[in-house]
């Protein structure tokens, strides 16, 4: 039984405390790290597969957990985010090797990899376990040690899902705090944990004050901005599969992703048959009425109306007093305008999609480049078209990092139905006043030291193939002298296992044709 | 050395311990410990050294721990010592928490010494009281403190120069691991404790043999004795669990604890008593009265230590720092197998035993010069004391060793002479 302590003089509030327990946590996690790496490929990819099964298997449980938390979003859309940031993440990273050396011969190079130490990872609420899975995983792909601080609203479910992993974790072979929780998050103690000098990155995905505060944490960090995807539903699209996918996309989890399209653009001569199209993909095109409704709703004076994040399109009608359709999936909202003036063209983490229609493609782009220019600067938009030169047009001018063609954008951004790296964490780089671009992956978590060998023809090159890596392994266990069943010191070292990250007779292009299969099954497409 | 050092040397001679003072410089270790932070001490005249020694686990959570001062200042708004003759909220809710995590779910008292010594004399006495017996069986070479009963448990050194050596034959010592002759001490049945250190430290930490101390426990019961744990130095984590009795599987009757119970910022030493043992605090509740003991801001920090050692990741920490510490310390003596011939260990209670019948006094001082502080066993020189702190980094886990695999290969050299260095 734990002891009750008496609290008569309470100072658990104070910096000294905030400090004391940011520092223990961060500095278990630090040993943890570096005996972490120790390991060799094999046991550090035994640790990633046997997290990855722990995640996958608990994927209904927390999707369900997350749903009656929070309030956001679709049990059975959670738990296919969920299974995606199990077995596919992992497969789609299973030939890069983030703990050998790789040897460049003709540059005479030889490059180790170093991995970061502590992880601090911010995950949000919309997107819980989804992102607690991602992040852990390339955590511990890297051999790094990760300490999550997770959105209160969804604090419950985090903190049992992080506590099944570092189990899964540690009964592999994990060192013990390699994976940890923050179970009371604040503001002040998490602040504590992000400027501690034991900290080596700080991976935040949440609101931009969160993000913002990351990045004046003094500690190194990559930070995602907030999306607002503009998305161009060109001439050229077919536009059946255009609404189709964009619905598909917008009903998503009801659009709890921060790649979910934002507002649709179109031109005059689409915009009747486009609409058409949405009718049939069970999307309500709201009158002028139903618009200013919307509007009042999602928006008041504070901002965003969090009640209505990951809410169904049949919900958010009701509260608006808006009558729909039963089975209607998203809310279609007409605006004539795109700009400060208009809220609805802003983030909506919700399904409804602004609409709006434009003259000419010169003044889409125009109006594309305002929604980010609004919000969401640097993440992602989307584009349908059967001309390559518009596609390009779109892309070469829109400040975004990723623009997904003729797929839905919620998915297909976040590297699940396109060939992009699957990620709960965009990157939003120069745009987005964030320090990377691309899909947060593991490579971003582990930076290399170069051997680098004198250039000059006259200085060979030495043979680093089969040199040893000094992999040792766990630390062995220090014994407790006098104690039955501690029969002294034991020298282990680590025993050799059969490799498990190769299958044999299967190339790398068969291997990634294998992956995108299981991703379709997953997503039931 | 720097003139204000000397100038102070000297008032410390004239004013506070001539005989110490001298011994120090005696040894070469010149230490006037000034600023103090976390694990590290500053000399007087600015050198840094990493504490291993914590004066047996006083410093366990670091010096100064930002936690501890915040409870103590906290505290001090509220609470002062207190009045010891009355019932006082810090007093029992520290006895409180203390029932919550004892060895023993019979402990249900906790009485206050105001150091490790005075909390000796007390379990001594309440061990009498309980079994209206005088006699207290102790180790040879034990070391439970210097006040009046405790003392007398221990080695003569330190107890006949004041004239106080037991002279009624009250106070029987019998060697350490060897159960007859603790069988022998018992068999009398005149005996009212056996007394206790669960690692004899301040002997060089002479592991107990696989089941010595269960089977001690077991005669303490046959022949109507009482045991009493000394945790003072390996209790509070040290071992890997709060109380490394717990690990040798022993319910104490009457348990110790000191030293790093007052986080070394407010001394306080506390005797758990079963409600067997604890007969005279209903018979005259006045029986010891102590001002200092139990002093309740003393208690405000000894409660903040208490909740701090239980954090699950403190467990992590005692592990991977031992772990550590060992595999390290493995490759340092394969370096002089001649001379670091043993480590001795549970947890981060750890002895370095060298080849040499005065071997760990030259590798604290080489150890000193290296910017480590350890300190041998007095009453056995052979052995180092190493204590690495509960929270210890694994930077200066890593500094540490460093230190030690210079400080061992000089100590060896002056020792044994320069070798031929192979490899």
């Amino acid at each position: 039984m734990e002891p009750q302590v008496r609290t008569l003089v309470d100072i658990s509030g104070s910096a000294a405390a905030l400090k004391g327990r940011a520092d223990l946590v961060l500095e278990r996690a630090r040993w943890a790290a570096e005996i972490f790496q120790r390991y060799d490929r094999d046991l550090t990819m035994a640790i990633v597969d046997a997290v990855a099964t722990a995640a996958h298997d608990n994927a209904g449980r927390y999707a369900e957990w997350a749903v009656k938390e929070t309030g956001f979003g679709v049990v059975e859309h959670k738990r296919h985010k969920n299974e995606m940031t199990a077995f596919p993440l992992v497969d789609f990273y299973r030939d890069q090797d983030f703990v050998n050396p790789r040897i460049d011969e003709p540059r005479k190079m030889v490059e180790i990899p170093r991995p970061a130490g502590v992880i601090m990872a911010l995950t949000p609420s919309t997107n819980p376990i989804a992102t607690i899975n991602y992040k852990i995983l390339i955590s511990l792909m890297t051999r790094n040690a990760i300490v999550i601080s997770p959105h209160p609203a969804a604090r419950e479910c985090s903190v049992d899902a992080a506590h099944a992993l570092a189990q899964a974790a540690v009964a592999a072979g994990a060192p013990d705090g390699v994976i940890q929780i923050i179970e009371d998050p604040s503001i002040p103690l998490v602040e504590q944990f992000m400027g501690s000098p034991k900290t080596a990155l700080i991976l935040a995905t949440g609101g931009s004050a969160m993000v913002r505060s990351a990045y004046s944490s003094s500690s190194p960090a990559i930070g995602v901005g907030p999306g607002n995807a503009p998305v161009f539903v060109d001439s050229t699209a077919d536009l059946n599969k255009a609404a189709k996918r964009i619905v598909e996309s917008k009903s998503f989890d009801n659009s709890a992703l921060c790649t979910n399209e934002s507002v649709l653009i179109t031109l005059a001569e689409t915009d009747a048959r486009l609409r058409q199209c949405f009718k049939q993909a069970r999307a309500h095109v709201c009158d002028d009425d139903d618009v200013a409704r919307l509007r009042r709703y999602l928006f008041h004076d504070r901002g965003f109306n969090i009640e209505c994040i990951g809410r169904d399109a049949v919900w958010i009608a009701q509260e608006c007093g808006i009558r729909v359709p039963d089975g209607t999936l998203i809310l279609l909202a007409p605006v004539g305008h795109i700009g400060v003036e208009e809220p609805l063209s802003r983030e909506k983490l919700c399904p409804v999609l602004a609409y709006h229609t434009v003259n000419s493609r010169r003044q889409a782009i125009a109006q594309a480049r305002a929604v980010l220019r609004l919000a969401g600067a640097g993440h992602s938009a989307a584009v349908h078209t059967g001309d390559e030169q518009v596609a390009m047009q779109f892309a070469a001018a829109v400040e975004a990092y990723r623009v997904v063609v003729n797929a839905p954008c919620t998915q297909g951004a976040a590297g699940f139905q396109t060939a992009l790296a699957p990620t709960f964490t965009i990157g939003t780089g120069f745009f987005g006043r964030s320090s990377v671009g691309e899909n947060i992956g593991p490579q971003h978590l582990v930076q290399w030291t170069r051997l680098a060998y004198n250039s000059d023809a006259s200085e060979p090159f030495g043979n680093y193939h089969g040199v040893s890596t000094g992999f040792s392994g766990p630390l062995p266990e220090a014994p407790a002298d006098g104690v039955p069943g501690s029969n002294g010191y034991r020298n282990s070292s680590t025993n050799p296992r059969p490799s498990q990250d190769t299958v044999p007779g299967v190339t790398r292009d068969e291997l990634r044709r294998m992956i995108a299969e299981e991703l379709r099954a997953v997503l039931g497409k | 050395m720097s003139q204000a050092k000397r100038e102070f040397l000297d008032r410390s001679k004239a004013f506070w311990n001539p005989g110490k003072t001298q011994d120090w410089q005696d040894m070469g270790v010149d230490l006037v410990i000034d600023r103090r932070e976390g694990y590290y001490l500053y000399d007087m005249d600015g050198r840094r050294l990493i504490d291993l020694h914590l004066n047996g686990g006083t410093y366990n959570l670091g010096h100064r721990n930002a936690e501890l001062v915040e409870a103590l200042r906290a505290g001090a708004e509220r609470f002062d010592m207190g009045n010891h003759h009355f019932p006082a909220l810090a007093r029992t809710a520290l006895a409180e928490a203390l029932a919550a995590c004892a060895p023993s779910p019979e402990m249900v008292y906790t009485a206050y010494g105001s150091g490790g010594g005075e909390a000796i004399d007390i379990a001594l006495k309440t061990a009498r009281h309980a079994t209206q017996k005088r006699k207290i069986v102790s180790i040879v070479k034990a070391y439970h403190g210097h006040t009046g009963l405790a003392v007398k448990t221990g080695d003569e050194r330190f107890s006949k120069l004041f004239l106080s050596e037991d002279t009624q034959g009250e106070f029987v010592q019998v060697p350490f691991n060897d159960l007859n002759a603790m069988e022998d001490a018992l068999r009398g049945r005149d005996v009212a404790a056996v007394i206790m250190e669960t690692i004899p430290a301040t002997y060089g930490f002479p592991m107990p043999n696989e089941g010595y101390l269960p089977a001690v426990k077991r005669l303490t019961e046959r022949y109507d004795a009482l045991y009493i744990a000394d945790e003072v130095q390996t209790g509070l984590m040290r071992c890997g669990e709060l109380w490394a009795c717990t690990k040798y599987g022993i319910e104490p009757d009457i348990m110790v604890t000191g030293k790093g119970i007052g986080g070394g910022m407010y001394p306080i030493a506390c005797v758990l008593i079963t409600e067997r043992c604890g007969g005279w605090l209903k018979e005259d509740g006045f029986g010891h009265i102590s001002t200092g003991g139990g002093a309740e801001l003393g208690c405000i920090v000894a409660m903040k230590v208490l909740e701090m050692v239980q954090r699950p990741e403190v467990r992590t920490m005692v592990r991977n720092i031992s772990d550590y510490m060992r595999a390290g310390l493995e490759q340092i003596m394969a370096e002089y197998p001649d001379f670091f011939i043993g480590i001795r260990q549970h947890g981060v209670v750890m002895g370095l035993e060298f080849n040499h019948e005065q071997g760990a006094k030259p590798v604290m001082k080489h150890l000193y010069d290296n910017g480590v502080w350890a300190i041998f066993s007095t009453l056995d020189p052979r052995v180092l004391q190493f204590k690495p702190g509960l929270l210890m980094t694994q930077a200066d886990c890593e500094e540490v060793l460093r230190r030690v695999e210079i400080g061992v290969g000089l100590a060896r050299d002056e020792l044994m002479g320069a070798r031929r260095r192979h490899g």
